[in-house]
């Protein structure tokens, strides 16, 4: 059987110095990276990641794992392109919203539909940081940046939205901050076969400092976070005592203990429900009439594209009536020459590339 | 059979023509297969619209397939073509200017009505004289009519009756070159196995079309065409984007790698994926991504992860991939991308060829971004060059962009099949030595790092785009920048130790005019040169197969003509980068950008002009 693997959060960590800004929520979400990969019993060899573009992206260098700073957007089609010729991998993607969600939108939803096996860290600020403050897909309407003097004028992206749109199998949510529930959430995106996105609300102290302060505040964070679990009911506030029902199919916030309420009427969480009309609205809940959802909203099980396409090379080559390159040059329609006036052949290179030897 | 005029050809051009419904595709392929089984020696060109369905009858509308046989060596499909298989007058209009003086137009009279010759645009009742095609040998035949006679007891709608016309067509093109019909009789009997009543229909008409060349011998020309004598051996027929793929596949198999592409359709280059997604038997991974930026992406993802990784495309595509072709620059990964090029700018000629890429295969990146570029010269050998490149990125770990074209890859020829054992060894630099492997440290000869990927203990390590030092960490150091710069560019410089000198057609030692060309034009100037050699010419030809880098002995080659004429499909792209690269030579240039390819003819016309100036 498999031995033990006892790593360190150190054993993750690569010999360059990590040039974030000071007080840059992604500290803390590296740490919780590593400490999950640290924990998952995969030799460390096996990781790969893979990035864009962004600030977030510079990830791989910290990293003392395989790892692959690629071009602004293209982090999930290039980690789409590690996993499938390798499934054996453990392949992370870091990103940002910039990152995924403008230019590498296409990818990004097309990863999800096939669901290839890779966890998607999107570190989700809602600003450019790298070109120093710009409005991202993410901002909020009506927001102030340099390029929105006057406000944006568009609506944002809801990253877990996209996900359900493209039939995503697993999304989740964390607060950069939290370190041991990101650490929970990294876990639980890790198991999950499939393509795992993880939407964490990260915090760029230089050019939108605060933007989930709101949310993110410790607190209020009992108030204004709900911790989903899958199975438990969905209950949040200091003493417990709000919960979730489900009313002529919408959502609604319920005092527990009023008006003959109690626990067993509030709404068990099922991460594992196919259909997503549940698994929406609980991403699309704002304050203040709700709080915001956060650990894994959604987990179901699909056909995984990486072991789908290693099973058909499997299935096809059992059957296959070419073994190998020389047969397959002769299958098919051939003839023979072999005219008295027929000249004996010159291997191609022989004749054309003559330097270079069989 | 004393009634039959035999003429006796060296080679024979044909051009099968219709709307493209009729199955002119078909037809043009079924015959040249049975031609090169006959043993001729083929070279075939299909000339077919961009919309799938034009409007029926009209010029737009009409698909060509031209096929060269003789049994001497064919290296074009012909520039005119002998006889003229002409479905309806928008066929006769598209065509007209297609056709050798003194050729053979055979045509549906039936379809040759007022509301076909209005579609086609003909002003008068006589097409033939008002395309002044008076001089040539027509030859009416009712071929809707006795289609549909001899149909008249399958019981068939008229629709699918109408279908078979091109079978009648094909029959008698058989009975005029003496082909036997056994091939064509197995391949509608095999691809129509689940529908009987369909093989009995096809089977029916081509042999109504047969007999009926040979009951009316005494109207239609036969030509023979004696099989050609070339090397032993067994052969098969084979396009360019087949080729192309199946040297990937080859080289995969030798260098004991996984082959995987990632790729977008796109035409003319579908087809290379099509050919290798049919391979899951053999291993092959292809990827149909999203758009043409994740095909390369996750072929470099895949190069990352230790496969042989290819992406392909054409031109359009090509700067769609631009910017990862710039990451394989500077992340230095083994990565192939092959573009099937066609008629441009923007999205310009789809169906139609054309050179007109090369420039853009050798600068259109941001940043001093040079990789390998080879170009192939024939549908066959698309083969050995996709191998070769193949070769190239993982014995240099370096991007290699090989040039075909439309020409090439919908393009056959037959082709003497070689075995595995022939081909030269891969070597992929895949790292052994944990201890002493660094991410950037290269070999002192050939300036290639080394190979390691994820799943190998001891090697981790990280690479991207940003500038890097040794290790592989980021490094914005001015002098690492410069230095780093010239090595990428000499490691590619060097690549010209592993490539043949440049070969001389002709006068070897020298003399007047030198033509030069370059990838899918070879056929064509090599042919032009031949026969302008045998009418008494002092020219000869220099062909490239290898752009970037230029053969060793470049310099040396021009240096012993008096006159260089580059000729290429596009407004001088070769010769621009020959002035920068082999300066201090006048370079004369013959161009054509027409979406076709040169003519023999308009190749030595243009020549000859340039010896009389």
């Amino acid at each position: 059987m498999m031995t033990e693997l006892s790593y360190t959060i150190k054993d993750f960590k690569s010999e360059n110095e990590v040039r974030w800004c000071p007080g840059c929520g992604d500290y803390a979400i590296m740490n919780a990276v590593q400490k999950t990969m640290a924990d998952m019993n995969v030799p460390h060899e096996q990781f790969a990641v893979i990035s864009g573009i962004g600030c977030s992206s510079r990830f791989p260098y910290y990293m003392s794992t395989f790892g692959f700073h690629s071009i602004h957007g293209r982090a999930t089609a290039v980690a789409s392109g590690v996993k499938s010729a390798n499934p054996d991998l453990n392949v992370w993607v870091i990103t940002g919203d910039g990152d995924s969600m403008a230019i590498g939108g296409n990818h990004f939803i097309h990863l999800v539909r096939r669901n290839i096996d890779l966890n998607v860290i999107l570190f989700n600020n809602k600003i450019y940081g790298l070109t120093k403050g710009q409005y991202s897909p993410t901002t909020d309407r009506g927001f102030v940046t340099k390029t929105s003097p006057f406000g944006t004028i568009e609506d944002s992206f809801i990253p877990g939205q996209l996900v359900l749109g493209s039939g995503g199998t697993f999304f989740a949510r964390a607060v950069d901050s939290n370190v041991k529930h990101n650490q929970q959430v990294f876990a639980e995106a890790a198991k999950h076969k499939g393509t795992s996105i993880v939407e964490v609300l990260q915090n760029c102290v230089i050019f939108n400092d605060g933007i989930h302060e709101q949310i993110a505040d410790p607190k209020h964070r009992a108030e204004r976070q709900l911790f989903l679990e899958h199975g438990k009911p969905m209950i949040f506030g200091q003493e417990n005592e709000k919960g979730l029902v489900l009313e002529n199919g919408r959502l609604k916030v319920v005092p527990i203990g009023e008006n003959g309420i109690t626990e067993a009427d509030i709404l068990v969480h099922d991460a594992t429900e196919t259909d997503p009309s549940i698994h929406l609205q609980l991403i699309r809940m704002t304050l203040p009439d709700f709080p915001i959802a956060m650990g894994v909203i959604r987990s179901v099980e699909a056909l995984v594209y990486d072991q789908e396409l290693r099973k058909q090379i499997e299935t096809v080559s059992a059957k296959r009536k070419v073994n190998n390159m020389d047969e397959l040059l002769r299958s098919g329609n051939t003839w023979e020459v072999n005219e008295p006036t027929s000249s004996d052949p010159v291997p191609f290179f022989q004749k054309k590339c003559p330097i270079i030897k069989a | 059979m004393k009634d039959t005029k035999v003429i006796e050809l060296e080679e024979v051009t044909i051009r099968f023509s219709g709307d493209s419904g009729d199955g002119m595709q078909l037809t043009g392929t079924l015959f040249s297969d049975a031609t090169a089984l006959f043993g001729n020696d083929i070279s075939t060109f299909p000339d077919y619209p961009s919309e799938i369905r034009a409007p029926q009858g009209t010029v737009g509308g009409v698909s060509g397939f031209q096929v060269q046989f003789g049994h001497k060596e064919i290296n074009t499909p012909g520039d005119d073509a002998h006889v003229l298989i002409a479905m309806n007058p928008a066929a006769v209009k598209a065509n007209a200017r297609f056709i050798r003086p003194g050729g053979t137009i055979i045509y549906d009279v039936d379809s040759f009505n007022q509301k076909n010759l209005d579609k086609a645009k003909f002003s008068t009742n006589d097409p033939f004289v008002e395309l002044k095609l008076e001089d040539f040998t027509k030859i009416p035949v009712p071929i809707t009519s006795l289609t549909r006679e001899s149909l008249k007891d399958f019981g068939m709608d008229n629709k699918s009756v109408l279908r078979s016309k091109n079978m009648f067509a094909l029959g008698l093109i058989c009975w005029m070159f003496d082909r036997p019909m056994d091939y064509i009789e197995n391949f509608i009997s095999t691809k129509f196995a689940k529908k009987p009543v369909v093989v009995e229909s096809n089977l029916k008409v081509l042999h109504s079309g047969y007999n009926y060349g040979m009951n009316m011998q005494h109207m239609t020309p036969r030509y023979l065409v004696d099989a050609a004598a070339i090397a032993k051996g067994t052969y098969r027929n084979i396009n360019g984007n087949q080729a192309t793929a199946w040297g990937f596949l080859a080289a995969a198999e030798k260098a004991g790698l996984d082959l995987f592409l990632g790729s977008y359709p796109i035409t003319p280059a579908t087809d290379v994926l099509t050919a290798l997604a049919a391979r899951r038997d053999l291993g092959v991974k292809t990827f149909q991504a999203e758009d043409e930026i994740a095909g390369i992406c996750t072929a470099l993802g895949a190069a990352f992860a230790g496969d042989l990784a290819v992406t392909s495309t054409s031109g359009p595509g090509l700067a769609l991939k631009s910017e990862a072709i710039g990451l394989a620059v500077m992340a230095e990964l083994p990565l192939v991308v092959v573009n099937v090029q066609r008629g441009g700018p923007s999205t310009g000629l789809p169906t139609k060829t054309e050179q007109s890429d090369l420039l853009q295969a050798l600068y259109g990146r941001n940043g001093e971004s040079p990789v390998v570029v080879l170009a192939a010269s024939t549908p066959s050998d698309c083969f050995y060059y996709a191998y070769l490149s193949c070769k190239i990125a993982l014995e240099r770990m370096v991007p290699v962009i090989l040039l075909t074209d439309g020409f090439l890859g919908n393009g056959s020829e037959p082709w003497r099949i070689p075995a595995m054992a022939e081909l030269p060894k891969i070597t992929p630099r895949i790292a052994k030595d944990s201890s002493k492997f660094k991410a950037y440290r290269r070999d002192v000869d050939t300036l290639a790092r080394e190979w390691a990927f994820p799943g190998m203990e001891g090697f981790q390590h990280r690479i991207g785009g940003l500038e890097k030092n040794e290790e592989g960490t980021v490094n914005h150091d001015p002098e690492n920048h410069q230095r780093n710069c010239e090595i990428r560019e000499a490691k590619v410089q060097k690549v010209v130790e592993m490539l043949p000198e440049l070969d001389v057609f002709g006068d070897t030692d020298g003399g007047d005019v030198l033509v030069v060309s370059w990838g899918g034009t070879f056929g064509h100037t090599v042919s032009a040169v031949r026969e302008m050699r045998k009418e008494g010419k002092n020219v000869s030809l220099a062909h490239f197969n290898f752009i970037k880098p230029l053969p060793a002995n470049t310099r040396e080659v021009f240096s012993k003509f008096k006159t260089i004429v580059v000729c290429e499909l596009n407004l001088g792209q070769f010769a621009a980068y020959l002035r920068d690269q082999v300066p201090g030579f006048e370079y004369r240039q013959v161009n054509k950008l027409k979406g076709l390819p040169f003519t023999i003819t308009e190749l030595k016309e243009n020549v000859e002009k340039l010896l009389e100036d």
